[in-house]
Formats: structure tokens, sequence, C-alpha cells
């Protein structure tokens, strides 16, 4: 029988929509957990180029790329679907999946900055959920996918929990509920999915880890 | 009902020349609109309202945005012609890696190459010399990245043969002398009819860039 193996990291949100995909299709996998400071040799092999996590490997055959793994899995295992049939649904499924995933740098930006650079990063993030509430969310659907979860909701679940763990580590409010509605909706809709409730980093966990990193890079970044 | 299907575009755009690459292989009748993106048109921001960016693929009046997408879709819809992905799985994610490298690492190290000068010019002409060697590895001795056919990661990545010429100048350097079998690659592409119509002429190219370069006030 096929062997499924996931290298992660327990508070990466891009290993969290491979995890997600593969329970969502009633998958079997062993999970590796990586140190990224310490990076395991086995990955370096599967990732030269990145040597990033996630990497799936699936028969002994590595996929890199979260988005590109997530289409893998839905392709393989066609079972719950994660796209749209229709080819056009698929083409705007994809764009809204590349705007997420051009978008999740905001989380190191916010992360790494203080001052100036931190105001710049507030005002994209807020400029990204704009977006997302008056383009992306519209038609009253509960979910991306409509009445279940499907791609666009995994590519978009940063905003739904890392962000929060960002506002804790930083010290600040950027999202608003009553500012966004059908965001805000969307976040309580996904979040109450047991699958995806019960397969989250803990919040406490991430912020207090967090904390601590950052609190030593900007130490080194004003010596 | 007939298809209607309308490109906007611009003509240096590497993007947008994958799509036209694309429409020409599936041999799809499409209007081209040059759009001026000093003055973009009505229709531009009412199909990509979110990006505003060129290209817009429109299909039957219903936008497509991202040159890959597009890409992709028009491989879908048009499946009976020219297949440009493959349909393994496994091979199909090899190349959506690799497309999503050339957008990732190239494009952007390609675009420092000219818009910087003096130190910072010299690492990023460095890494774009790495970056293209990786991708040249990865070619290894298949005619195409598709191996014996034109396939997705050969349309992402030949329109960036225009451009060449352009990063030689402002970089100071041959492509050709680092990566010699990119280079017949890019000329085996280029006796394709799809590709050869698809792509501005390379000193067009160079002169619009020293027109950037002028705007943006770098030397």
């Amino acid at each position: 029988m096929a062997v499924v193996e996931l290298f992660g990291t327990w508070f990466s949100p891009y290993a969290y929509r491979v995890i997600w995909a593969l329970k969502l299709k009633g998958i079997s996998y062993e999970y590796i957990e990586e140190d990224i400071r310490n990076k395991s040799p086995l990955l370096l092999q599967y990732n030269p180029i990145h040597k990033k996590v996630p990497v799936l490997v699936h028969d002994g055959k590595p996929i890199c790329e979260s988005t590109v793994i997530l289409q893998y899995i839905d392709e393989i295992w066609p079972q719950n679907p994660l796209l749209p049939a229709d080819p056009y649904d698929r083409a705007v499924a994809l764009f809204w999946i590349k705007f997420a995933d051009d978008k999740v740098y905001l989380m190191s930006k916010l992360y790494q900055a203080d001052g100036e650079e931190q105001r710049a990063a507030v005002k994209e993030w807020l400029e990204m959920l704009e977006v997302m509430e008056e383009n992306a969310l519209i038609g009253g659907k509960k979910f991306f996918g409509g009445d279940e979860i499907n791609m666009v909701d995994i590519a978009f679940s940063f905003v739904a929990h890392w962000l929060g763990v960002l506002e804790d580590v930083v010290g600040l409010e950027i999202f608003e509920p009553h500012k966004f509605p059908r965001v805000s909706s969307w976040i309580q809709n996904f979040k109450s999915i047991p699958l995806i409730k019960e397969n989250l980093p803990d919040a406490d966990k991430m912020s207090a880890f967090s904390k601590h990193g950052r609190e030593m890079m900007l130490a080194s970044k004003s010596n | 009902m007939a298809e209607e299907v309308v490109l906007l575009d611009f003509w240096p755009s590497l993007f947008g020349m994958r799509s036209r690459i694309a429409l020409a292989e599936k041999g799809i009748k499409y209007e081209y609109k040059e759009e001026d993106l000093r003055n973009k048109s009505a229709l531009l921001l009412q199909m990509n309202p979110v990006h505003k960016k060129i290209p817009v693929l429109i299909h039957n009046g219903k936008p497509v945005c991202e040159s890959l997408i597009q890409v992709q879709y028009i491989d879908e819809v048009w499946h009976d012609k020219a297949p440009l992905l493959p349909s393994d799985p496994y091979q199909k994610a090899t190349v959506r890696f690799w497309a999503d490298y050339i957008d990732k690492k190239i494009y952007d190290l390609g675009s420092r190459v000219w818009k910087t000068k003096g130190e910072e010019q010299a690492t990023a002409k460095k890494e774009f010399i790495e970056s293209l060697k990786l991708i040249e590895k990865e070619l290894g001795d298949k005619p195409y990245f598709g191996g014996e056919s034109f396939g997705y990661v050969d349309v992402a990545f030949i329109p960036f043969y225009s451009w060449f010429y352009a990063y030689e100048k402002c970089g100071n350097f041959s492509i050709e002398a680092e990566c010699p079998k990119l280079i017949a690659w890019a000329k085996r592409c280029m006796q394709k009819e799809s590709v050869a119509k698809s792509l501005p002429d390379q000193q067009k190219v160079y002169d619009f860039i020293l027109q950037m370069k002028k705007h943006f006030g770098i030397e």
C-alpha cells in the first residue's frame, strides 16, 4: 500500500493546509516534525531548492509548495473535491488561492516590523482584508467553497487563526470584526468545522514562542 | 454559440506572452487589445478590479486573470489539441512547481538585474545566473521541458527569452556563455510559429527597458 508522509512544523499555516486536505479526503499519513533551525537531511534531500516545509512524500516521491501539494492531493484522491469541476469556476478559485498565497508574506512582514515599517505593514493588511470583504466573499455564501470548505477556504486560513496570534504578538488589533462583517462571519464558520477546530496549533503556545523570537529579532536589529 | 475570446495585454509583458502562445498553440481565434498601462481602459478595470493588471483573458464575457491560470484554463477548455499539461498527477505537480519557481525566483531576479546598479545589481546578476543554471539542469538533455513536446513549463519560461538581450545589456553579461543549453532550447522554441508570433523583438524590448530605466531614474 502506498505510503504518505508529511514533513511540517507545528506552527506552519502551510503544513496545516496539507493536514486538513489529507484528513478531508480520509487519507492516512505519517507526520514528521521538522526543526527549521536544524533541518533534517531527508528534508533537504526532498526539497533541495527551497529547503522548506511542507513536503508531501507519496510512494517515495516528493511534492513541494503547499498549493502544488493541495492540487496533487485533489487529483490523486478525488473524493470530497477541493476545487470546482467547471473550468471557469476552477480558474476563479485558483485566482483567489493565488491572491491568498501572495499575501501570506504579510505575516512575516508585520512580525518583523516596528515603527514606520509596522504602520506600512498594517496598511497592507487592511487593504488585503478589504479585498476579501468587498471582492472575494460576495454572494452570501457560508464558505468560499459554498456550503462546504474548499481549497480557497484552506488558502485563507492564515487570516482565520494565525492573524489573531500575530495581533497578540505585536500588540495591535488589526482585524476589527464590525469593519469586516463577511470576513468575520467566514472566520467563525471556518473555525467551527470540527475537522478544523480539532486540528489547529495552540494559539497560546504559538504566541509565547513567537513573542520570544520577536524580542530576540528586534533586539538584534537595534544593535 | 460562437466563442468570443479577448486578450487584454501589453506587448512587452512576459505574462501576456504566455497566454498568446497558449492561444496560438490551440489555434484559437481571439481579439488582442493593447492596453496603455498609464491610462487603463474601463474594460480592464472592470475585468480585473482586484489587481487592475494585464493580461486578462475574457472568454464569452467572463474574465480569467493571472497568466498561469489562463494557460491552465485554455488547456482545459480547448483540450482536444496540443495538450500543454501532462495528464499524470505527479508530472503535473512537477510542472506546477517549476512554473512557480520561474515566477518566484527568475522573474524577480531578472527585474533586479535591470532595475538596480552597483553592488545590488552584482548580487542580482549572480543569483539570476544561478537560477537560470538550476532551470537549465531541470531541462537536461530533453528537447523541451515538456519532454518530446512543447509544454506548460516551456510556455511559462520562453517569454523570458525576448528579455534576455535587455538583461544582458543592463547587466553586462552573456546568458549563452553561462547557459548554452537554455539558449539552444529557446532557439528551438522560436522555430514554432506560436512562439515566434507571440514574442516581441529583443531590441524593441531593450529600448522599452531603457525608457523604463529613465522613467524610474536608474542610469
